[in-house]
């Protein structure tokens, strides 16, 4: 296989703790998390691997939901819980290290939530 | 007992071409705790997708880093060819796979030579530097850029490699492995680059594994992940092992980007030996409907480009998530228990690049 094929699983929020603490279990690594809003809804991919074999978790919430970090379990996953709160505003909960929405300084706050472009509304300062 | 004070270190540093910042948490010299902080030049290059064709983004990823941009262009473009289900022709594989090797090398002995420039081995630096410039020059005569390439596009790839230019490129091979040999020997036998090295800056095997580290920073712990043993581009017809040690530290991870940098050689060679001719590329019919992880090895590490298509011109997300961003956390866990003096060192040691981090 030269690619990974799309595997992934679309879960409730509420078993995303569960099905995380299994992809640990039998020895996963975390790849990444990622975000994508479409429409009103916010797809989150959890990613994981294990000996090249990707397992994808894909959970869906509106921009009000609180999602749960799976932080606890996966350590390093802060960074992605901190950039997806950063840059969608994703409510994300009990993160282990939380940057308060200062992790990524942009100018402007949850740019990725609305995204607008030069020429579509004047820049600030303009 | 003493004192614990907190240390900004950067975003300016002298060790670092780009900005990231560090609150250390300090007692006497030693970092009790490193609070990494970035987006100093977030360019939001992801939401570009919403004004680009998917075709034209490629040059949007390529962009996302000036070091290993045409892993970046590639990776994209894999994406969006799984997603249309095309079929790249073979020739176009094997050339991706040749200009991916080159792009390791430079950013291998770039690396080396910041290496040697933040621990005052200046020698040194020039020298890897100017290896690269060889490097530099054959991306720049068959792909038409230095740093940014511009070679690949959905489907295959923009220009061939004439055989004779081919036939040069491999001749040339011995010179460089000749010359890289001898910057290959300081650095993993001079002792003043071994007792800034040794022992510093340790990720163990479990914590580069469970943290996410990728690339030398994983593999100079032991943890043998390379992507390429997937098989992408021509890799799945290519003999080669990942390149692993396992002391897990600041050593360690230089010594695996040297190895792998004569891997890299060798690979090239059994590409140009294997490289069938034919067409390089096939035209894209229909616009991208669907999603797909696409993950490739860059000289970092771990490459993740996701796309997601709604049928239209335009892509609903593309999402890039670069071997620096998830090196982050382990670079945390080493940093901890470090001397003061030593962290310019191991922050160093994972190869950061910023500007791919900040997208």
């Amino acid at each position: 296989m030269i690619m990974d094929a799309d595997q992934t699983t679309v879960i409730e929020r509420d078993y995303l703790i569960g099905r995380v603490e299994e992809f640990k279990k039998q020895g996963y690594r975390l790849v990444q998390l990622n975000c994508t809003k479409v429409g009103e809804t916010y797809e989150i991919n959890y990613s994981f691997d294990l000996d090249y074999q990707f397992r994808n978790l894909k959970i869906m919430v509106d921009g009000q939901t609180e999602v749960p970090s799976i932080s606890g379990i996966y350590w390093g996953a802060f960074i992605y819980e901190n950039e997806m709160h950063d840059l969608f505003g994703i409510r994300v909960v009990g993160m282990n290290v939380d940057f308060g929405g200062n992790l990524f300084r942009t100018a402007k706050k949850n740019p990725f939530a609305n995204p607008t472009f030069r020429g579509e509304e004047p820049c600030p300062g303009e | 007992m003493s004192r614990r004070i907190i240390v900004p270190f950067g975003p300016q540093h002298p060790v670092l071409p780009e900005p990231i910042h560090l609150d250390l948490v300090l007692q006497d010299e030693r970092v009790v705790e490193a609070i990494p902080s970035i987006g100093y030049i977030h360019r939001g290059l992801e939401t570009l997708v919403a004004k680009r064709e998917y075709p034209e983004y490629v040059y949007i990823a390529e962009r996302t880093c000036g070091i290993c941009s045409f892993i970046h262009g590639m990776t994209y473009c894999q994406a969006v060819e799984q997603v249309m289900n095309l079929e790249v022709p073979e020739r176009a594989l094997y050339l991706r796979t040749i200009w991916s090797e080159y792009s390791r090398m430079h950013s291998h002995l770039l690396w080396l030579g910041l290496f040697a420039d933040a621990i005052g081995f200046e020698n040194l630096f020039m020298a890897s530097w100017r290896l690269r410039e060889s490097v530099l020059d054959v991306l720049e005569e068959t792909t038409g850029g230095r740093v940014i390439q511009g070679s690949c596009k959905v489907g295959g790839v923009r220009r061939d490699i004439p055989g004779e230019t081919l036939d040069r490129m491999v001749g040339d091979l011995a010179g460089f492995e000749r010359d890289f040999k001898e910057i290959a020997n300081v650095f993993l036998r001079d002792e003043s680059i071994i007792a800034r090295t040794r022992g510093v800056g340790v990720l163990s095997h479990g914590d580069a594994y469970h943290l996410g580290a990728v690339g030398p920073t994983a593999r100079g712990s032991g943890v043998a992940i390379d992507l390429r043993k997937t098989g992408y581009a021509a890799y799945g017809k290519i003999h080669f092992k990942p390149v692993v040690e396992t002391d897990g530290d600041c050593y360690a991870r230089c010594a695996v980007r040297v190895k792998e940098v004569f891997s890299s050689i060798d690979i090239v060679r059994q590409a140009a030996a294997k490289i069938p001719e034919g067409e390089i590329e096939v035209k894209p019919k229909g616009n991208p409907n669907g999603e797909c992880f696409s993950r490739a090895e860059q000289p970092r590490g771990e490459l993740v480009h996701y796309v997601k298509g709604d049928g239209s011109r335009h892509l609903v997300r593309s999402r890039i998530r670069t071997p620096t961003l998830t090196n982050v956390p382990p670079l945390v866990k080493m940093l901890a228990g470090c001397e003061l003096a030593d962290v310019p060192v191991i922050v160093l040691s994972i190869d950061p690049c910023i500007g791919c981090m900040e997208r």
